[in-house]
Protein backbone atom coordinates (compact mmCIF):
# COMPACT_ATOMS: atom_id res chain seq x y z
CA UNK A 1 0.00 0.00 0.00
CA UNK A 2 1.03 3.47 -0.61
CA UNK A 3 3.38 4.89 2.11
CA UNK A 4 0.63 8.25 2.42
CA UNK A 5 -2.89 6.55 1.99
CA UNK A 6 -1.00 4.15 5.48
CA UNK A 7 -0.71 7.60 7.37
CA UNK A 8 -4.10 9.00 6.35
CA UNK A 9 -5.43 9.17 9.50
CA UNK A 10 -2.52 11.09 11.22
CA UNK A 11 -2.15 13.18 8.33
CA UNK A 12 -5.71 14.27 8.36
CA UNK A 13 -5.51 14.72 12.60
CA UNK A 14 -2.40 16.63 12.02
CA UNK A 15 -4.77 19.40 9.40
CA UNK A 16 -7.38 19.00 11.96
CA UNK A 17 -5.07 20.38 14.53
CA UNK A 18 -4.14 23.32 12.40
CA UNK A 19 -7.59 24.35 11.80
CA UNK A 20 -8.69 24.26 15.39
CA UNK A 21 -5.63 26.24 16.38
CA UNK A 22 -5.95 28.87 13.68
CA UNK A 23 -9.97 28.67 13.78
CA UNK A 24 -9.95 29.18 17.37
CA UNK A 25 -8.26 32.92 16.58
CA UNK A 26 -10.73 33.97 14.23
CA UNK A 27 -14.32 33.09 16.59
CA UNK A 28 -15.69 35.39 19.22
CA UNK A 29 -15.71 34.86 23.06
CA UNK A 30 -19.19 33.71 22.86
CA UNK A 31 -18.72 31.42 19.57
CA UNK A 32 -16.39 29.37 21.83
CA UNK A 33 -18.24 25.89 21.00
CA UNK A 34 -16.32 25.89 17.87
CA UNK A 35 -13.42 24.46 18.86
CA UNK A 36 -15.17 21.69 20.79
CA UNK A 37 -17.54 20.58 17.77
CA UNK A 38 -14.11 20.85 15.55
CA UNK A 39 -12.53 18.61 17.75
CA UNK A 40 -15.29 16.08 17.85
CA UNK A 41 -15.37 16.15 14.23
CA UNK A 42 -11.89 15.67 13.63
CA UNK A 43 -11.48 12.14 15.89
CA UNK A 44 -14.67 11.13 14.24
CA UNK A 45 -13.57 11.24 11.61
CA UNK A 46 -9.67 10.19 12.19
CA UNK A 47 -11.59 7.04 13.65
CA UNK A 48 -13.49 5.98 10.65
CA UNK A 49 -10.28 6.65 8.24
CA UNK A 50 -8.22 4.64 10.87
CA UNK A 51 -11.03 1.51 10.34
CA UNK A 52 -11.39 2.21 6.68
CA UNK A 53 -7.29 1.81 5.69
CA UNK A 54 -6.95 -0.72 8.45
CA UNK A 55 -5.67 -4.01 6.54
CA UNK A 56 -7.82 -7.23 7.07
CA UNK A 57 -4.74 -9.53 8.33
CA UNK A 58 -0.63 -9.37 9.29
CA UNK A 59 0.54 -6.21 9.06
CA UNK A 60 1.63 -3.14 6.23
CA UNK A 61 4.62 -0.78 6.43
CA UNK A 62 5.55 2.35 5.13
CA UNK A 63 8.10 5.20 5.05
CA UNK A 64 10.97 2.31 4.76
CA UNK A 65 10.04 0.12 7.97
CA UNK A 66 9.31 3.24 10.57
CA UNK A 67 6.02 3.45 10.37
CA UNK A 68 3.53 -0.10 11.06
CA UNK A 69 -0.12 -1.01 10.82
CA UNK A 70 -0.58 -4.42 12.17
CA UNK A 71 -3.79 -5.76 14.35
CA UNK A 72 -2.56 -4.02 17.82
CA UNK A 73 -2.16 -0.57 16.53
CA UNK A 74 -5.58 -0.46 14.59
CA UNK A 75 -7.07 -1.23 18.20
CA UNK A 76 -5.32 0.73 20.04
CA UNK A 77 -5.59 3.65 17.39
CA UNK A 78 -9.40 3.15 17.83
CA UNK A 79 -9.58 3.18 21.44
CA UNK A 80 -7.53 5.72 22.17
CA UNK A 81 -9.53 7.81 19.62
CA UNK A 82 -13.08 6.69 21.20
CA UNK A 83 -11.40 7.55 24.79
CA UNK A 84 -10.21 10.48 23.62
CA UNK A 85 -14.11 11.82 23.05
CA UNK A 86 -15.42 11.02 25.71
CA UNK A 87 -12.90 13.17 27.46
CA UNK A 88 -13.53 16.25 25.65
CA UNK A 89 -17.30 15.42 26.20
CA UNK A 90 -16.90 15.11 30.27
CA UNK A 91 -14.16 18.05 29.81
CA UNK A 92 -15.90 20.53 27.89
CA UNK A 93 -18.21 22.31 30.86
CA UNK A 94 -15.27 22.28 33.01
CA UNK A 95 -12.99 23.80 30.39
CA UNK A 96 -15.77 26.78 29.79
CA UNK A 97 -16.54 27.29 33.43
CA UNK A 98 -12.76 27.53 34.53
CA UNK A 99 -12.01 29.84 32.25
CA UNK A 100 -9.12 27.65 30.50
CA UNK A 101 -8.39 28.58 27.05
CA UNK A 102 -10.64 26.60 24.77
CA UNK A 103 -8.62 26.60 21.75
CA UNK A 104 -5.47 25.96 23.04
CA UNK A 105 -6.99 23.03 25.19
CA UNK A 106 -8.45 21.36 22.29
CA UNK A 107 -5.02 22.23 19.74
CA UNK A 108 -2.67 20.16 22.99
CA UNK A 109 -5.43 17.26 23.39
CA UNK A 110 -5.29 16.94 19.76
CA UNK A 111 -1.76 17.04 19.36
CA UNK A 112 -1.39 14.20 22.20
CA UNK A 113 -3.65 12.07 20.74
CA UNK A 114 -1.65 12.20 17.07
CA UNK A 115 1.83 11.67 19.57
CA UNK A 116 -0.13 8.56 21.09
CA UNK A 117 -1.27 7.61 17.32
CA UNK A 118 2.35 7.77 16.38
CA UNK A 119 3.35 5.78 19.13
CA UNK A 120 1.29 2.70 18.40
CA UNK A 121 2.22 2.57 14.94
CA UNK A 122 5.62 3.06 15.29
CA UNK A 123 8.05 -0.09 13.97
CA UNK A 124 11.88 1.82 14.62
CA UNK A 125 12.90 3.45 17.79
CA UNK A 126 13.00 6.94 16.13
CA UNK A 127 9.00 7.02 15.48
CA UNK A 128 8.33 5.97 18.84
CA UNK A 129 10.75 8.17 20.34
CA UNK A 130 8.68 11.06 17.81
CA UNK A 131 5.70 10.21 18.46
CA UNK A 132 6.63 9.91 22.64
CA UNK A 133 7.62 13.47 22.79
CA UNK A 134 4.55 14.51 21.27
CA UNK A 135 2.34 13.38 23.71
CA UNK A 136 4.46 14.19 26.67
CA UNK A 137 5.11 18.23 25.24
CA UNK A 138 1.63 18.34 25.15
CA UNK A 139 0.72 17.08 28.46
CA UNK A 140 3.06 19.39 30.08
CA UNK A 141 1.99 22.59 28.74
CA UNK A 142 -1.83 21.05 29.46
CA UNK A 143 -1.00 20.75 33.20
CA UNK A 144 0.07 24.27 33.17
CA UNK A 145 -2.81 25.62 31.09
CA UNK A 146 -4.74 27.40 34.37
CA UNK A 147 -1.95 29.81 34.39
CA UNK A 148 -3.42 31.65 37.91
CA UNK A 149 -3.25 28.39 39.66
CA UNK A 150 0.28 27.50 41.63
CA UNK A 151 -0.24 24.29 42.32
CA UNK A 152 -1.04 23.86 38.61
CA UNK A 153 2.68 25.70 37.96
CA UNK A 154 4.59 23.13 40.24
CA UNK A 155 2.71 19.63 39.15
CA UNK A 156 3.82 21.05 35.43
CA UNK A 157 7.56 21.69 36.43
CA UNK A 158 7.38 18.73 38.68
CA UNK A 159 6.19 16.39 35.73
CA UNK A 160 8.28 18.32 33.09
CA UNK A 161 11.37 17.66 35.09
CA UNK A 162 10.43 14.20 35.40
CA UNK A 163 9.25 13.38 32.34
CA UNK A 164 12.48 14.75 30.74
CA UNK A 165 14.27 12.82 32.82
CA UNK A 166 12.74 9.46 31.38
CA UNK A 167 12.84 10.77 28.32
CA UNK A 168 17.03 11.12 28.25
CA UNK A 169 16.67 7.45 30.25
CA UNK A 170 14.96 5.92 27.13
CA UNK A 171 17.01 8.09 24.68
CA UNK A 172 20.09 6.78 26.61
CA UNK A 173 18.93 3.04 26.54
CA UNK A 174 17.77 3.40 22.75
CA UNK A 175 21.43 4.82 22.17
CA UNK A 176 22.95 1.59 23.41
CA UNK A 177 20.69 -0.92 21.66
CA UNK A 178 21.28 1.39 18.54
CA UNK A 179 25.40 0.64 19.55
CA UNK A 180 24.64 -3.07 20.26
CA UNK A 181 22.80 -4.22 17.30
CA UNK A 182 23.35 -1.63 14.59
CA UNK A 183 19.87 -0.59 13.99
CA UNK A 184 17.22 1.28 15.16
CA UNK A 185 14.11 -0.98 13.63
CA UNK A 186 12.60 -3.02 15.70
CA UNK A 187 12.36 -6.14 13.59
CA UNK A 188 16.11 -5.74 12.33
CA UNK A 189 16.74 -5.47 16.03
CA UNK A 190 14.70 -8.51 17.33
CA UNK A 191 16.80 -10.92 14.30
CA UNK A 192 20.38 -9.42 15.30
CA UNK A 193 19.65 -10.33 19.30
CA UNK A 194 18.55 -13.75 17.99
CA UNK A 195 22.00 -14.36 16.35
CA UNK A 196 24.23 -12.73 18.85
CA UNK A 197 21.93 -14.18 21.51
CA UNK A 198 21.21 -12.20 24.61
CA UNK A 199 24.81 -11.85 25.69
CA UNK A 200 25.42 -8.47 24.53
CA UNK A 201 26.23 -6.42 27.35
CA UNK A 202 25.79 -2.91 25.99
CA UNK A 203 22.66 -4.48 24.70
CA UNK A 204 21.75 -5.76 28.20
CA UNK A 205 22.85 -2.21 29.79
CA UNK A 206 20.65 -0.35 27.48
CA UNK A 207 17.38 -2.68 27.98
CA UNK A 208 18.34 -1.27 31.96
CA UNK A 209 17.63 2.32 31.00
CA UNK A 210 15.03 1.62 28.47
CA UNK A 211 12.53 0.11 31.58
CA UNK A 212 13.26 2.65 33.96
CA UNK A 213 12.18 5.37 30.96
CA UNK A 214 8.96 2.71 30.28
CA UNK A 215 8.29 2.60 33.76
CA UNK A 216 8.50 6.53 33.90
CA UNK A 217 6.58 7.09 31.67
CA UNK A 218 4.03 4.37 32.82
CA UNK A 219 3.92 5.80 36.33
CA UNK A 220 5.04 2.56 38.05
CA UNK A 221 6.56 2.17 41.31
CA UNK A 222 9.50 3.45 42.68
CA UNK A 223 8.81 5.99 39.80
CA UNK A 224 5.45 6.80 40.09
CA UNK A 225 6.06 10.33 42.14
CA UNK A 226 4.88 12.71 39.79
CA UNK A 227 1.63 10.67 39.07
CA UNK A 228 -0.42 11.76 42.68
CA UNK A 229 1.29 15.41 42.34
CA UNK A 230 0.42 15.85 38.44
CA UNK A 231 -3.11 14.23 38.78
CA UNK A 232 -3.72 16.81 42.41
CA UNK A 233 -2.58 19.49 41.22
CA UNK A 234 -3.13 19.74 37.18
CA UNK A 235 -7.06 20.80 36.31
CA UNK A 236 -9.40 18.51 36.87
CA UNK A 237 -10.18 18.15 33.01
CA UNK A 238 -6.54 17.58 32.45
CA UNK A 239 -6.07 14.61 35.06
CA UNK A 240 -8.78 12.98 33.21
CA UNK A 241 -6.72 13.12 30.18
CA UNK A 242 -3.75 11.76 31.39
CA UNK A 243 -5.63 9.14 33.05
CA UNK A 244 -7.60 7.49 30.18
CA UNK A 245 -5.75 7.42 26.63
CA UNK A 246 -2.20 7.71 27.75
CA UNK A 247 -2.28 4.22 29.47
CA UNK A 248 -3.43 2.14 26.25
CA UNK A 249 -0.04 4.36 24.46
CA UNK A 250 2.27 3.60 27.44
CA UNK A 251 1.33 -0.15 27.17
CA UNK A 252 2.03 0.02 23.37
CA UNK A 253 5.54 1.49 24.11
CA UNK A 254 5.70 -1.36 26.11
CA UNK A 255 5.14 -3.86 23.99
CA UNK A 256 6.72 -1.94 20.59
CA UNK A 257 10.33 -1.94 22.82
CA UNK A 258 10.09 -5.22 24.84
CA UNK A 259 7.87 -7.65 22.41
CA UNK A 260 8.91 -6.63 19.19
CA UNK A 261 12.80 -5.25 20.04
CA UNK A 262 13.70 -7.76 22.68
CA UNK A 263 11.73 -10.67 22.93
CA UNK A 264 15.27 -12.81 22.76
CA UNK A 265 16.05 -10.85 25.92
CA UNK A 266 12.86 -11.50 27.51
CA UNK A 267 14.55 -13.62 30.84
CA UNK A 268 16.40 -10.42 31.52
CA UNK A 269 13.64 -7.86 31.39
CA UNK A 270 11.00 -10.04 33.27
CA UNK A 271 12.53 -9.81 36.50
CA UNK A 272 12.78 -5.80 36.20
CA UNK A 273 8.85 -6.27 35.32
CA UNK A 274 8.24 -8.32 38.29
CA UNK A 275 9.84 -5.82 40.70
CA UNK A 276 8.00 -2.80 39.35
CA UNK A 277 5.01 -4.79 39.03
CA UNK A 278 4.90 -5.81 42.07
CA UNK A 279 6.31 -2.52 44.00
CA UNK A 280 3.18 -0.92 41.92
CA UNK A 281 0.43 -3.17 42.97
CA UNK A 282 1.62 -3.15 46.94
CA UNK A 283 2.59 0.93 47.65
CA UNK A 284 -0.62 1.96 45.10
CA UNK A 285 -2.97 0.03 46.80
CA UNK A 286 -1.40 0.99 50.64
CA UNK A 287 -0.73 4.06 49.88
CA UNK A 288 -4.32 5.08 48.26
CA UNK A 289 -5.80 4.17 51.64
CA UNK A 290 -4.16 6.94 53.81
CA UNK A 291 -5.62 9.57 50.72
CA UNK A 292 -8.38 11.59 51.30
CA UNK A 293 -8.30 13.67 47.94
CA UNK A 294 -9.91 11.83 45.90
CA UNK A 295 -8.03 12.89 42.41
CA UNK A 296 -4.85 11.74 44.54
CA UNK A 297 -6.49 8.33 45.77
CA UNK A 298 -7.39 7.79 42.00
CA UNK A 299 -3.55 8.47 41.42
CA UNK A 300 -2.53 5.54 43.41
CA UNK A 301 -5.10 3.37 42.25
CA UNK A 302 -3.48 3.71 38.82
CA UNK A 303 -0.23 3.20 39.94
CA UNK A 304 -2.06 -0.06 41.42
CA UNK A 305 -3.85 -0.34 37.98
CA UNK A 306 -0.14 -0.09 36.31
CA UNK A 307 1.15 -3.08 38.14
CA UNK A 308 -1.28 -4.91 36.67
CA UNK A 309 -0.78 -4.12 33.40
CA UNK A 310 3.03 -4.77 33.73
CA UNK A 311 2.13 -8.33 35.43
CA UNK A 312 0.70 -9.33 31.66
CA UNK A 313 3.50 -8.14 30.08
CA UNK A 314 6.25 -9.57 31.88
CA UNK A 315 4.27 -13.23 31.93
CA UNK A 316 6.35 -13.42 28.30
CA UNK A 317 3.49 -15.19 26.20
CA UNK A 318 1.00 -14.04 24.09
CA UNK A 319 -1.97 -14.86 26.34
CA UNK A 320 -0.04 -12.27 28.73
CA UNK A 321 -0.02 -9.25 26.16
CA UNK A 322 -3.48 -9.77 24.86
CA UNK A 323 -4.52 -9.98 28.56
CA UNK A 324 -2.31 -6.99 29.32
CA UNK A 325 -3.86 -4.88 26.53
CA UNK A 326 -7.26 -5.61 27.30
CA UNK A 327 -6.54 -4.49 31.01
CA UNK A 328 -5.07 -1.34 29.62
CA UNK A 329 -8.23 -0.35 27.19
CA UNK A 330 -10.45 -1.58 29.86
CA UNK A 331 -8.71 0.34 32.69
CA UNK A 332 -8.76 3.72 30.58
CA UNK A 333 -12.51 3.15 30.08
CA UNK A 334 -13.25 2.58 33.87
CA UNK A 335 -10.50 6.10 34.61
CA UNK A 336 -12.54 8.01 32.01
CA UNK A 337 -16.05 7.29 33.49
CA UNK A 338 -14.62 7.83 37.43
CA UNK A 339 -13.30 11.15 36.43
CA UNK A 340 -16.37 11.91 34.42
CA UNK A 341 -18.59 11.86 37.50
CA UNK A 342 -16.10 14.04 39.16
CA UNK A 343 -16.37 16.66 36.42
CA UNK A 344 -20.01 16.41 36.48
CA UNK A 345 -20.01 17.12 39.74
CA UNK A 346 -17.33 20.32 40.02
CA UNK A 347 -18.96 22.49 37.73
CA UNK A 348 -21.21 24.51 39.62
CA UNK A 349 -18.60 26.35 41.04
CA UNK A 350 -18.38 23.66 44.01
CA UNK A 351 -14.93 22.06 43.72
CA UNK A 352 -15.30 18.40 44.12
CA UNK A 353 -11.50 17.56 46.03
CA UNK A 354 -12.17 15.26 49.06
CA UNK A 355 -13.64 11.85 49.18
CA UNK A 356 -16.33 13.06 51.53
CA UNK A 357 -17.41 15.72 48.95
CA UNK A 358 -18.93 12.59 47.41
CA UNK A 359 -21.34 12.12 50.33
CA UNK A 360 -24.75 11.63 49.99
CA UNK A 361 -24.73 11.50 46.21
CA UNK A 362 -27.33 8.63 46.05
CA UNK A 363 -29.69 11.29 47.38
CA UNK A 364 -28.55 14.23 45.20
CA UNK A 365 -28.13 11.90 42.18
CA UNK A 366 -29.17 8.72 42.02
CA UNK A 367 -27.69 7.88 38.41
CA UNK A 368 -24.37 8.90 39.33
CA UNK A 369 -23.62 7.45 41.75
CA UNK A 370 -24.68 3.99 40.01
CA UNK A 371 -22.46 4.75 37.10
CA UNK A 372 -19.76 5.74 40.00
CA UNK A 373 -20.41 2.33 41.98
CA UNK A 374 -20.08 0.67 38.90
CA UNK A 375 -16.78 2.02 37.93
CA UNK A 376 -15.53 1.85 41.82
CA UNK A 377 -16.72 -1.64 41.93
CA UNK A 378 -14.96 -2.76 38.41
CA UNK A 379 -11.58 -1.11 39.22
CA UNK A 380 -12.02 -3.24 42.43
CA UNK A 381 -12.22 -6.53 40.47
CA UNK A 382 -15.45 -7.88 41.52
CA UNK A 383 -17.84 -9.38 38.96
CA UNK A 384 -20.16 -8.76 36.84
CA UNK A 385 -17.77 -5.72 36.06
CA UNK A 386 -15.15 -5.54 33.12
CA UNK A 387 -11.95 -5.05 35.34
CA UNK A 388 -13.19 -8.86 37.07
CA UNK A 389 -11.97 -10.59 33.51
CA UNK A 390 -9.33 -8.08 33.06
CA UNK A 391 -7.45 -9.00 36.34
CA UNK A 392 -8.56 -12.71 35.71
CA UNK A 393 -7.01 -12.85 32.27
CA UNK A 394 -4.09 -10.86 33.53
CA UNK A 395 -3.64 -13.41 36.57
CA UNK A 396 -4.11 -16.65 35.07
CA UNK A 397 -1.11 -15.70 32.33
CA UNK A 398 1.03 -14.73 34.89
CA UNK A 399 -0.16 -18.20 36.44
CA UNK A 400 0.92 -20.17 33.76
CA UNK A 401 4.50 -18.45 33.51
CA UNK A 402 5.00 -20.11 36.66
CA UNK A 403 4.58 -16.89 38.48
CA UNK A 404 1.97 -18.08 40.97
CA UNK A 405 3.49 -16.35 44.23
CA UNK A 406 3.29 -12.71 42.47
CA UNK A 407 -0.39 -13.31 41.15
CA UNK A 408 -1.20 -14.65 44.99
CA UNK A 409 0.34 -11.13 46.14
CA UNK A 410 -1.77 -9.44 43.54
CA UNK A 411 -4.91 -11.00 44.64
CA UNK A 412 -3.90 -10.24 48.52
CA UNK A 413 -3.66 -6.84 47.85
CA UNK A 414 -6.53 -6.01 45.60
CA UNK A 415 -8.66 -7.00 48.54
CA UNK A 416 -6.59 -4.37 50.42
CA UNK A 417 -7.31 -2.32 47.63
CA UNK A 418 -11.40 -3.14 48.15
CA UNK A 419 -11.45 -0.84 51.40
CA UNK A 420 -11.09 2.54 49.67
CA UNK A 421 -12.82 1.77 46.59
CA UNK A 422 -16.02 0.65 49.00
CA UNK A 423 -15.52 3.45 51.52
CA UNK A 424 -16.27 6.14 48.43
CA UNK A 425 -19.09 3.63 47.90
CA UNK A 426 -20.43 3.97 51.49
CA UNK A 427 -20.36 8.06 51.66
CA UNK A 428 -22.10 7.97 48.36
CA UNK A 429 -25.28 5.95 49.49
CA UNK A 430 -25.24 5.34 53.19
CA UNK A 431 -24.39 8.55 54.29
CA UNK A 432 -25.72 12.08 54.38
CA UNK A 433 -25.84 14.54 51.88
CA UNK A 434 -24.01 17.97 52.71
CA UNK A 435 -26.24 19.90 50.12
CA UNK A 436 -29.73 18.79 48.54
CA UNK A 437 -29.19 20.09 45.08
CA UNK A 438 -28.81 17.48 42.39
CA UNK A 439 -26.17 16.95 40.07
CA UNK A 440 -27.34 19.01 36.88
CA UNK A 441 -24.92 18.36 34.43
CA UNK A 442 -25.92 18.92 30.19
CA UNK A 443 -27.98 16.13 28.59
CA UNK A 444 -25.22 14.79 26.56
CA UNK A 445 -22.48 14.18 29.44
CA UNK A 446 -25.39 12.77 31.10
CA UNK A 447 -25.92 10.14 28.17
CA UNK A 448 -22.51 9.50 27.85
CA UNK A 449 -21.76 8.88 31.64
CA UNK A 450 -24.77 6.39 31.82
CA UNK A 451 -23.53 4.53 28.64
CA UNK A 452 -19.92 4.70 30.23
CA UNK A 453 -21.13 2.92 33.11
CA UNK A 454 -23.41 0.50 31.22
CA UNK A 455 -20.44 -0.54 28.92
CA UNK A 456 -18.29 -1.51 32.29
CA UNK A 457 -21.27 -3.71 32.58
CA UNK A 458 -21.91 -5.33 28.96
CA UNK A 459 -18.41 -6.04 28.48
CA UNK A 460 -18.11 -7.43 31.87
CA UNK A 461 -20.64 -9.83 30.68
CA UNK A 462 -19.34 -10.11 27.36
CA UNK A 463 -15.32 -9.85 27.33
CA UNK A 464 -15.35 -11.93 24.55
CA UNK A 465 -16.13 -8.98 22.25
CA UNK A 466 -13.07 -7.01 23.28
CA UNK A 467 -10.54 -10.22 23.94
CA UNK A 468 -11.29 -11.77 20.45
CA UNK A 469 -9.99 -8.68 19.32
CA UNK A 470 -7.10 -7.98 22.03
CA UNK A 471 -5.97 -12.04 20.97
CA UNK A 472 -6.06 -11.54 17.25
CA UNK A 473 -3.63 -9.31 17.61
CA UNK A 474 -1.44 -11.33 19.18
CA UNK A 475 -1.63 -14.06 17.07
CA UNK A 476 -4.10 -16.35 19.14
CA UNK B 1 42.70 6.99 16.68
CA UNK B 2 39.90 7.50 18.89
CA UNK B 3 38.67 4.24 20.42
CA UNK B 4 34.68 3.90 20.39
CA UNK B 5 34.93 3.44 24.51
CA UNK B 6 36.70 6.61 25.05
CA UNK B 7 33.64 8.28 23.45
CA UNK B 8 30.70 5.57 25.19
CA UNK B 9 32.86 7.04 28.79
CA UNK B 10 32.56 10.35 28.16
CA UNK B 11 28.71 10.48 27.18
CA UNK B 12 28.29 8.32 30.66
CA UNK B 13 29.94 10.45 32.65
CA UNK B 14 27.96 13.49 31.01
CA UNK B 15 25.06 11.62 31.69
CA UNK B 16 25.92 10.99 35.15
CA UNK B 17 26.66 14.51 35.78
CA UNK B 18 23.47 15.42 34.34
CA UNK B 19 21.61 13.12 37.04
CA UNK B 20 23.56 13.87 39.56
CA UNK B 21 22.64 17.57 38.61
CA UNK B 22 18.58 17.11 38.66
CA UNK B 23 19.01 15.62 42.25
CA UNK B 24 21.90 17.30 43.91
CA UNK B 25 20.82 20.32 43.02
CA UNK B 26 18.18 22.34 45.65
CA UNK B 27 18.70 25.46 44.76
CA UNK B 28 17.42 27.12 41.34
CA UNK B 29 15.33 25.26 38.08
CA UNK B 30 17.24 26.90 35.76
CA UNK B 31 19.79 24.78 36.60
CA UNK B 32 17.96 21.87 36.30
CA UNK B 33 16.84 22.83 32.80
CA UNK B 34 20.60 23.01 31.90
CA UNK B 35 20.98 19.12 33.17
CA UNK B 36 18.45 17.79 31.00
CA UNK B 37 20.07 19.35 28.18
CA UNK B 38 23.36 18.11 29.36
CA UNK B 39 21.48 14.66 29.17
CA UNK B 40 20.46 15.02 26.13
CA UNK B 41 23.51 15.76 24.48
CA UNK B 42 25.37 13.24 26.19
CA UNK B 43 22.78 10.71 24.32
CA UNK B 44 23.84 12.52 21.23
CA UNK B 45 27.66 11.75 21.82
CA UNK B 46 26.43 8.09 22.12
CA UNK B 47 24.71 8.16 18.91
CA UNK B 48 27.20 9.97 16.82
CA UNK B 49 30.17 7.86 18.25
CA UNK B 50 28.03 4.65 17.38
CA UNK B 51 26.87 6.00 13.77
CA UNK B 52 30.92 6.58 13.00
CA UNK B 53 32.01 3.22 14.04
CA UNK B 54 28.94 1.09 12.66
CA UNK B 55 29.06 3.07 9.42
CA UNK B 56 25.27 3.80 9.61
CA UNK B 57 24.08 6.87 9.15
CA UNK B 58 20.74 6.72 11.16
CA UNK B 59 22.42 7.43 14.30
CA UNK B 60 23.01 11.00 12.79
CA UNK B 61 19.69 11.45 11.86
CA UNK B 62 18.27 10.15 15.22
CA UNK B 63 20.86 13.33 16.80
CA UNK B 64 18.86 15.69 14.48
CA UNK B 65 15.58 14.88 15.63
CA UNK B 66 17.08 14.66 19.70
CA UNK B 67 18.37 18.35 18.66
CA UNK B 68 14.90 19.42 17.27
CA UNK B 69 13.02 18.05 20.27
CA UNK B 70 15.34 19.32 22.97
CA UNK B 71 14.76 22.98 21.85
CA UNK B 72 10.92 22.11 21.81
CA UNK B 73 11.43 20.98 25.26
CA UNK B 74 13.29 23.75 26.40
CA UNK B 75 10.72 25.94 25.20
CA UNK B 76 7.97 24.32 27.23
CA UNK B 77 10.32 24.11 30.26
CA UNK B 78 10.69 28.12 29.94
CA UNK B 79 7.41 28.64 29.41
CA UNK B 80 6.58 26.44 32.35
CA UNK B 81 8.71 28.40 34.54
CA UNK B 82 7.52 31.90 33.59
CA UNK B 83 4.44 30.71 34.76
CA UNK B 84 5.88 29.47 37.80
CA UNK B 85 7.50 32.56 38.59
CA UNK B 86 4.49 34.48 37.98
CA UNK B 87 2.40 32.44 40.65
CA UNK B 88 4.85 32.07 43.39
CA UNK B 89 7.64 34.80 43.07
CA UNK B 90 10.28 31.95 43.53
CA UNK B 91 12.04 29.37 41.03
CA UNK B 92 13.90 27.82 44.16
CA UNK B 93 13.21 23.84 44.21
CA UNK B 94 13.34 23.82 47.85
CA UNK B 95 10.20 25.93 47.59
CA UNK B 96 7.83 23.77 45.07
CA UNK B 97 6.42 21.82 48.00
CA UNK B 98 2.64 22.34 48.22
CA UNK B 99 2.41 19.18 46.53
CA UNK B 100 4.24 16.07 48.35
CA UNK B 101 4.31 12.86 45.93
Amino acid sequence: MDNLQLVAPEMFLLCAICVVLIGDLFVTENRKPLAYGLSQVALLVTLILTWWISPETGSVTAFGGSFIMDQMSVICKAWILVVSMGVFLYSRDFVNSHKITNGEYYTLALSGVLGMMIMVSSSSMLTLYLGLELLALSLYAMVALKRTDERSAEAAMKYFVLGALASGALLYGISMIYGATGSLHFDEIKSSLAVNGEGSTAAMFGLAFLVVGIAFKFGAAPFHMWVPDVYDGAPTSVALYISAAPKIAAFALAIRFLVDGLETAHNSWQGMLIVLSLLSIVLGNVIALAQVSIKRMLAYSTISHVGFILLGVLSGSSEGYSAAMFYAITYAFTSLGAFGVILAMDRQGVSVNLLTDLRGLFRRSPMYAFVMMLLLVSMTGVPPTVGFYAKLAVLSAAIKADLTWLAVIAVVFSVVGAFYYLRVIKYMFFDEPVEAAPVNAALDVHLGLAVNGAAILFFGLFPGLIMAACAAAFGL
Amino acid sequence: MIPLSHFLTLGAILFTLSIAGIFLNRKNVIIILMCIELMLLAVNTNFIAFSYFLGDTAGQVFVFFILTVAAAEAAIGLAILVVLFRTRGTINVSDLDQLQG
